[in-house]
């Protein structure tokens, strides 16, 4: 291997093909390697519009410590053919010290790429594939990117076996020489980074993507009911729990529509099952007279979010935060409810089981804001911490002659009669209700409902969880959702260039928390607001509902470019020229 | 029904009425079929507090406030997906999902057909008297094409739904026409609907007594079918082709299964789940 | 077949009679109950008081026959299995005639035409019959109402007819959900 650059603790290879060469499984098998040699990772992936057969590029991160964040720039770009490629080169920022690596009878790499002034090294992958039987040119790359990202041969292969155990050994053997070949292949060209010293991976680590973490983590905190109508990209969260669900004496049905799920979903819900639904944006915009049904009838429902470019069909295949505008306003009439939002793809789990929660506890509607970033991406985690935030609705076990079921309580909130308990028999109720649950327009019965619900929302204790708070400096930025890593990176680097800043990152998006915002920001006279909109949604959210000191400056683009460390650290490094 | 014996009593009809006052306008044919309800439900044997009656918007979706039973009055058009949602994660409760034609079959025509398709052991009544009441009176996906409102003026002229071909088209395992005025009937075949399997789809004729005055005639428009049910879809479908609307009776008892879940067979395996994504 | 062509089987033994005799007056009960509550409800207070009136003396004529039939056990019947002339009892007052802003003396129509037809049904009864005792009490019932018709047709007499015009509102029907 030829001489390396500094040390560094990332390292970002992507690999790209057309027509099946199938760059994600060699992405997805590199990434999983590192993790057993030491490294943490992230795996995205980006796609042309095909279903099958089109261009596709599977990025992988690898790091020493934990990263949920799109690379800055990329060490290593190998092309297994160039078709199309040249749509990728948004996402994959090259710089001099990269390397692209290609098939010179691919041709040569696209102008757009290649003019990033990267070096430039064949590799005869398909001829190498040819000479083994049954080897294909994706094992092949994933030799080379492996030589290259320093992980031992060994861990491939092992890997290998385990992974391809059920298509039998001829499939083993010819991977794993055409892997040997790669390697061998990798040792001609000249690593862009040194392969930094790895500790033992930590026992107990796994690898999972966003949308499994959402629906393991609705699973802890007590799912047993699902409804499901697929949309991109959620679609994953629902068919991870399909079978899940089942293992757990829990069920899913297919809606017809988004207008059937959400309603389903209450129906469960409202027999003492707790239910949850998944979906994007659009799917949100039909679910929100439902959710208001939820709110009214004070039914709980966990709907996750999966966000994605829009508005309307959008960009389906992006990431972007431009949904919260309808989370917290959505809703016809007064709606108090909950929005809550993963940090991370580990977060997903966690935040998910956490909305179970609340949902159960405030006989609410939660809606839980991912990403497609988030829910798509495959991640390197520590193992998650047992927690038991398990379902636990205020039921009403002996309903006597009294009961009402929307009793005015200190709390705000009504101990709930379960069908099938005798002498607890209701009627639940979008229209208007006195504490019996009878339908009515008094003046009196709407405010007593109204404030009870308000205040049920605003006056429960979210604890520590409603935001991660992390440093301390005069600047703060406040933002939310996947761009948090991104954020919290930037401030690591800032920091060893002694700039302190204190990171912000909402979990709880409402009921709003001013008492705690203000404590947060205290001593902080700048803000930085960041986030993936184009008209900045959350800046103009955060205005609306929380005092801010004076300086405060937004950095707002939409999708589907992600927003990259480099760029928050020269924005706060600039401050003055923005 | 006599009872002498220590356990619950045999419910009797008045068991299954609330104690509010509907708001139905008299003459509504609504009233009579809440006591169809009643009638059937005490004849079945199942306590109200095991009754869930899911309802969506319009007059004759207020009926579960006026039952005994555990009730949920959703939103215009959904009933049938909250009603899909209870009975599939609580089987053990008898659902009954009730509304309107306009309810029903417009808003939530899609709902519908999927339930039918769907054939979860559910009854479906829907009290239909060709026009929504609530708004005051514009014309309903059953109503005549000529039936001129002030909405649009004239008739729509757009050929009503066949309801009862619809269930039967997208599956439903039994299918039946009543007529509110014969409320014994239909209390009849609502307990029978509900005994069947799978879903059960029963249309009421329930004239509107503000709107449709004209529909005070039914009393004497309606027959019985001329024949009885059946069980073959085939045979049933020729009848229904050339039904006028007003042969009352069981059209169809299928025996297709009813939609297949698993519930409660809870075999502990999250450790086992989360194991998958060890390293 | 209309509902109006029903012709009741004959009545099987003296438990059964007793069965659809109670029947009759506990649905009719029942049903004025009902339409006290209707009246009640949409403001109209002289006819939910008729009605409530009427309720009360069904009771006292259902109460009067399970004394009667005291000692005597009477057959479950399902509610689509009694035998009537009609789709419902004979004193069931049919809902479609209802109308909020009716009078009292509407009212009294209804409840002249259920007494009228519960005498033709105990009359048809007893002019079919081959079982004596059936007979005998059908006789018996036919006549009871027979006196509850004259007495209504007392009190229609003090309660004409009103004015055209009486069911006009001037106020439309009102939008609700």
């Amino acid at each position: 291997m030829a001489q390396s650059q500094q040390t560094e603790t990332s390292l970002s290879i992507a690999l790209v093909g057309s027509g099946g060469t199938g760059v994600m499984t060699a992405g997805s098998l590199l990434l999983e390697a590192a993790a057993n040699a030491g490294w943490y990772g992230l795996m995205t992936r980006s796609v042309g519009p095909q279903i099958r057969g089109g261009e596709a590029a599977a990025l992988v991160k690898l790091s020493t410590s934990p990263t949920c964040s799109a690379s800055d720039r990329f060490d290593i770009l190998l092309g297994i053919d160039w078709k199309n490629a040249d749509r990728f080169a948004g996402e994959i920022p090259l710089t001099p010290q990269s390397v692209i690596l290609g098939d010179a009878k691919a041709g040569d790499p696209p102008e757009n790429l290649a003019a990033s002034g990267a070096r430039v090294h064949t590799v005869p992958l398909t001829s190498l594939a040819g000479d083994i039987s049954g080897g294909r040119p994706n094992m092949i790359a994933l030799g080379v990117v492996a030589a290259l990202a320093g992980i031992d041969q060994e861990n491939v292969v092992a890997l290998l076996a385990k992974k391809l155990a059920r298509k039998g050994e001829a499939a083993i053997e010819a991977s794993t020489r055409a892997v040997a070949a790669g390697y061998e292949a990798a040792s001609a060209i000249p690593s862009p980074c040194a392969a930094p010293s790895l500790k033992a991976p930590q026992k107990g680590r796994w690898m999972i993507n966003g949308n499994q973490a959402a629906g393991l983590g609705a699973l802890r905190g007590g799912v047993r009911f699902v409804s499901a109508y697929p949309i991109t990209p959620a679609t994953e969260i629902l068919e991870w729990m399909a079978p899940n669900l089942a293992r757990l004496g829990g069920t899913l049905v297919q809606a017809e529509d988004e207008l059937a799920s959400i309603n389903m979903a209450i129906g469960a819900s409202y027999g003492g099952i707790p239910a949850l639904t998944a979906t994007s944006g659009p799917g949100l915009a039909l679910m929100m007279e439902g959710l208001g049904l939820s709110v009214g009838s004070e039914v709980p429902v966990v709907v996750v979010d999966v966000m994605r470019g829009g508005p309307s069909t959008g960009i389906p295949t992006k990431s972007e935060q431009s949904d919260l505008n309808i989370a917290v306003y959505g809703f016809h009439g007064d709606a108090p409810h909950i929005v809550v939002a993963p940090t991370s793809v580990a977060d997903c789990l966690f935040t998910a089981q956490w909305a179970v929660h609340l949902a159960e506890a405030l006989q609410s509607p939660v809606i839980v804001l991912s990403d497609q970033f988030l829910g798509q991406a495959s991640a390197i985690i520590d193992p998650p911490a047992d927690l038991t935030f398990f379902a636990r609705r205020k039921v009403a076990q002996e309903p006597g002659e009294s009961f009402q079921r929307y009793a005015v309580t200190a709390d705000g909130i009504s101990p709930m009669s379960i069908p099938g308990t005798p002498g607890g028999q209701y009627t639940a109720d979008g229209l208007e209700h006195n504490p019996r649950g009878t339908p009515s327009s008094q003046a009196t019965d709407h405010a007593l409902q109204m404030d009870k619900r308000a205040r049920k929302i605003a006056e429960f204790d979210y604890g520590d969880h409603w935001a991660d708070i992390d440093g301390e400096g005069e600047l703060a930025i406040i933002t939310w959702g996947s761009l948090t890593s991104t954020v919290r990176e930037a401030l690591d680097r800032l920091a060893d260039d002694d700039v302190s800043v204190r990171l912000i990152a909402l979990r709880l998006l409402a009921p709003i928390r001013q008492e705690k915002l203000a404590a947060a920001l205290d001593g902080v006279s700048r803000v930085l607001i960041i986030e993936q909109t184009h008209g900045g949604q959350f800046h103009h959210y955060l205005r609306g509902h929380y005092d801010l000191p004076g300086d405060v400056k937004s950095f707002h683009r939409p999708g589907p470019t992600p927003l990259r460390t480099v760029e928050i650290v020269e924005f706060i490094k600039n401050w003055s020229d923005q | 029904m006599t009872s002498a014996s220590t356990s619950s009593p045999a419910p009797r009809p008045a068991d299954f009425k609330s104690d509010i006052k509907p708001v139905w306008c008299p003459g509504c044919g609504d009233y009579h079929v809440l006591l169809s309800f009643t009638k059937a439900m005490a004849h079945l044997g199942v306590q109200p507090h095991e009754v869930a009656v899911i309802s969506g918007i319009g007059c004759s979706s207020r009926i579960p406030a006026y039952t005994n039973c555990y009730g949920f009055h959703s939103i215009h058009g959904r009933a049938l997906a909250v009603a899909t949602g209870l009975k599939v994660a609580r089987p053990d409760l008898t659902v009954i999902c009730a509304g309107g034609d306009g309810d029903g079959f417009s808003i939530g025509g899609n709902h519908f057909l999927h339930a039918c398709r769907r054939n979860i052991d559910l009854t479906y009544i829907v009290m239909d008297n060709e026009v929504y009441g609530m708004t005051k009176g514009q014309p309903s996906p059953t109503t005549d094409p000529n039936w001129d409102s002030a909405l649009t003026p004239g008739g729509t002229g757009v050929s009503p739904f066949h309801p009862l071909v619809i269930a039967l088209a997208s599956g439903a395992n039994f299918v039946a026409r009543c007529f509110s005025g014969d409320p014994n009937t239909t209390a009849k075949v609502i307990a029978e609907a509900a005994r069947h399997p799978g879903f059960s789809f029963v249309q009421i004729l329930s004239p509107c007594a503000t709107f449709r005055p004209d529909q005070k005639e039914w009393r004497n428009m309606v027959r019985d079918a001329p024949v009885g049910g059946t069980d073959d879809p085939a045979r049933a479908a020729r009848r229904i082709m050339t039904d006028d609307g007003f042969n009352l009776g069981i059209l169809y008892r299928g025996s297709r299964k009813s939609y297949r879940f698993s519930v409660g067979e809870n075999k502990d395996e999250l450790a086992a789940i989360e194991g998958k994504f060890t390293l | 077949m209309s509902l109006k062509d029903k012709i009741p089987a004959e009545m099987e033994d003296l438990p059964a009679m007793i069965a659809h005799a109670l029947a009759i007056e506990e649905e009719a009960g029942e049903r004025y109950a009902d339409l006290a509550d209707q009246m009640s409800v949409h403001n109209n207070d002289e006819v939910a008081d008729f009605f409530r009136t009427m309720a009360r003396v069904e009771k006292i004529h259902a109460d009067k026959i399970r004394d009667q039939a005291r000692g005597i056990a009477l057959p479950e019947i399902a509610p689509w299995d009694y035998r009537w002339r009609d789709a419902e009892s004979p004193e069931s007052t049919l809902l479609e005639e209802i109308h909020y802003k009716m009078t009292v003396h509407h009212a009294l129509k209804l409840a002249l035409v259920n007494e009228q037809r519960a005498e033709a049904y105990f009359a048809d009864i007893a002019s079919k019959t081959a079982n004596a005792e059936i007979r005998a009490m059908a006789e018996e019932l036919a006549e009871d109402e027979r006196a509850h018709v004259k007495l209504v047709e007392d009190w229609l007499a003090k309660h004409p007819e009103p004015a055209t015009g009486w069911d006009e509102d001037d106020d439309p029907p009102v939008h609700q959900d």
